[in-house]
């Protein structure tokens, strides 16, 4: 292993030159670029043995990750904001095609009006389309996502397409130190590609067809199962990597001081770091306040939302995302886990981040203060401008 | 934490330098962390920019721009006005890049552009003033600088930024001790 200071989106290419992708097909859109950059530089120096493909469109890209995919081959793509909006026809294609293509998507607001700064609206917009989405908190974290989401995608029982979201700019583009392993040791983590869900001309087969109303149901049932499974399968992943690389990560979320703790914050993506420092500094002040981290949206961590937040007197979920004329996408899901499993916790939610608003410590210290009062309210942080 | 803040224009390299000594600092040992990045958004050459270094002995959470920083680095004197101490913490310290001498203890002033031009042939300061801050901050040494321009540089900018950083660190070692 060699400890390196590198961006996200380096450490995110590191972690991809690991996985050994035969096709790489992408198309520029900030803050992405450099993850496509870094891997074409790699294919071009011959460090990453793959077939890199330049494609005009989003659309070209998730499209010829698929046939890639069709044919047996570790696929790869890259895209952001209006990039993932304009292929999200493909998404289903490639959810409902069962093709495990891993794809880094680095959050960013969406048009209108224009905006190339970080929020999550991008990729919450299609928790939808039968993707696993995972949420990196920082370059490390986003090393080892790319190693596992492969094995995880791929696994025979999951053949589900995978989403690591980078937080664009604040992890994307800031440099930090991280763990580069071995190609010997992510070659004993990550095993080649086998499928038997690909065209082979000793084995013929109708990939990509038709199905009406009496077969639908079952397809998109089993399309639900692959996410579902991939819940025990993550867990076996984190142990193989721990194993082989030292790094320990805990599943579907990160609970942090939440044993013990009154007020809880629930987050994902890379704020969860500057969340953890208030919730040191508070608990230095005698506050029995923790976080609950959030590492994938999908499969939903409900039962762990309802263990970890079960007992706290008062919970508040803070993304970066609104789904106009309702509340956060998150805080619907986290309302639901806790609903289901019998809790009636005050909860609140608190929109921030968007368009790359920065999120300073005060706000999540006064998140903590406010959720004293234990109130069920949806509150837009910092909106500035005429209201 | 100790944050450093750097002001250049777009070209001059605020945002390498920054990089470079969150490298230095990140990869001298392992219970050392630093985070690096530029303020974000388009860029332009000649372009005022910002970029921040933050140091620390355990990992940062907090990506947020730094406020008042403990150092402050102008690759260009235009760039610097009595704003600069707004946001300087209490005992912070000035780095100017100047051919003027100043006369505020909160502020070290070295011609920068000299040393780059008589040994990088180029305006360019920014591993001049990398040099420099060696000598001032005690968190680093010459020769974490050193390795981490042979890390963060391509091959062919090593010989003679080096050799400008350790000119640059000599200099300040004079001038500021």
């Amino acid at each position: 292993m060699a400890r390196k200071f590198l961006s996200g989106n380096e450490a995110f290419a590191e972690g991809i030159r690991l996985a050994r992708p035969q096709v790489i097909s992408a198309y520029p859109i900030t803050p992405q670029t450099i993850v496509v950059e870094r891997l074409s530089e790699m294919v071009e120096d011959n460090s990453l043995k793959a077939e890199f493909i330049h494609v005009e469109s989003e659309h070209s890209a998730l499209s010829c990750a698929m046939g890639a995919s069709a044919v047996g081959a570790r696929a790869f793509t890259a895209t952001s904001s209006q990039g993932l909006l304009y292929m999200a026809e493909c998404l289903t294609y490639a959810s409902g095609g069962r093709f495990p293509i891993v794809m880094m998507n680095a959050n960013r607001s969406t048009a209108l009006p224009w905006n190339i700064y970080g929020d999550q609206r991008d990729s919450i917009s299609l928790l939808d389309s039968g993707w696993i989405q995972a949420y990196a908190e920082n370059a490390q974290e986003s090393l080892d996502l790319a190693l596992m989401s492969y094995y995880i995608a791929e696994h025979p029982t999951v053949l589900t397409p995978f989403m690591v979201n980078l937080d664009g700019f604040v992890l994307t583009h800031t440099y930090e130190v991280a763990d580069v392993p071995t190609a010997l040791q992510a070659d004993e983590f990550l095993p080649p590609f086998k499928t038997e869900n690909k065209l082979d001309l000793k084995n013929p087969k109708n990939l990509g067809f038709s199905a009406g109303p009496e077969t639908n149901t079952a397809f998109k049932y089993k399309e639900h199962l692959g996410l579902l499974n991939s819940k025990p399968i993550i867990k076996e992943a984190e142990e193989k990597f721990e194993k082989i690389f030292g790094r320990k990560y805990t599943g579907l979320t990160e609970n942090y001081k939440t044993e013990d703790a009154e007020y809880i914050i629930i987050t994902l993506g890379s704020i969860s770091g500057l969340v953890k420092e208030t919730v040191d500094w508070l608990r230095e002040n005698g506050r029995k306040v923790g976080m609950l981290r959030l590492r994938y949206l999908r499969p939903f961590p409900s039962e762990e939302i309802a263990s970890a937040a079960g007992k706290a007197k008062a919970i508040a979920v803070l993304e970066k995302d609104i789904s106009f004329g309702n509340e956060g996408t998150v805080y619907t899901n986290v309302n639901s886990a806790l609903y289901k499993h019998g809790l009636t916790i005050p909860s609140s939610n608190y929109i921030g981040g968007l368009g790359g608003r920065n999120i300073s410590e005060e706000k999540i210290e006064r998140i903590f203060d406010e959720l004293e009062d234990r109130e069920t309210k949806v509150t837009f942080l910092e909106i500035g401008g005429d209201r | 934490m100790t944050e450093v803040l750097w002001h250049g224009r777009g070209g001059q390299g605020a945002f390498t330098a920054a990089r470079l000594l969150g490298e230095a600092y990140a990869l001298k040992d392992s219970n050392s962390f630093a985070l690096a990045f530029p303020s974000f958004g388009p860029e332009r050459r000649g372009a005022p920019i910002r970029a921040f270094t933050k140091l620390d002995n355990k990992p940062i959470g907090n990506r947020s721009e730094t406020k008042k920083a403990d150092f402050s680095i102008f690759l260009d004197d235009t760039l610097f006005s009595e704003e600069a101490f707004n946001e300087l913490k209490q005992g912070g310290v000035i780095i100017l890049n100047s051919k003027r001498p100043m006369e505020d203890k909160r502020v070290f002033v070295i011609d920068a552009d000299s040393i780059a031009e008589e040994i990088l042939k180029r305006p360019i300061t920014n591993t001049v003033l990398l040099g420099a801050f060696s000598a001032v901050y005690d968190g680093i040494s010459i020769d974490d600088v050193i390795f981490a321009i042979k890390q963060g540089m391509p091959e062919r900018l090593h010989k003679r930024n080096i050799e400008a950083a350790l000119a640059a660190a000599k200099t300040a070692e004079e001038a500021f001790r």
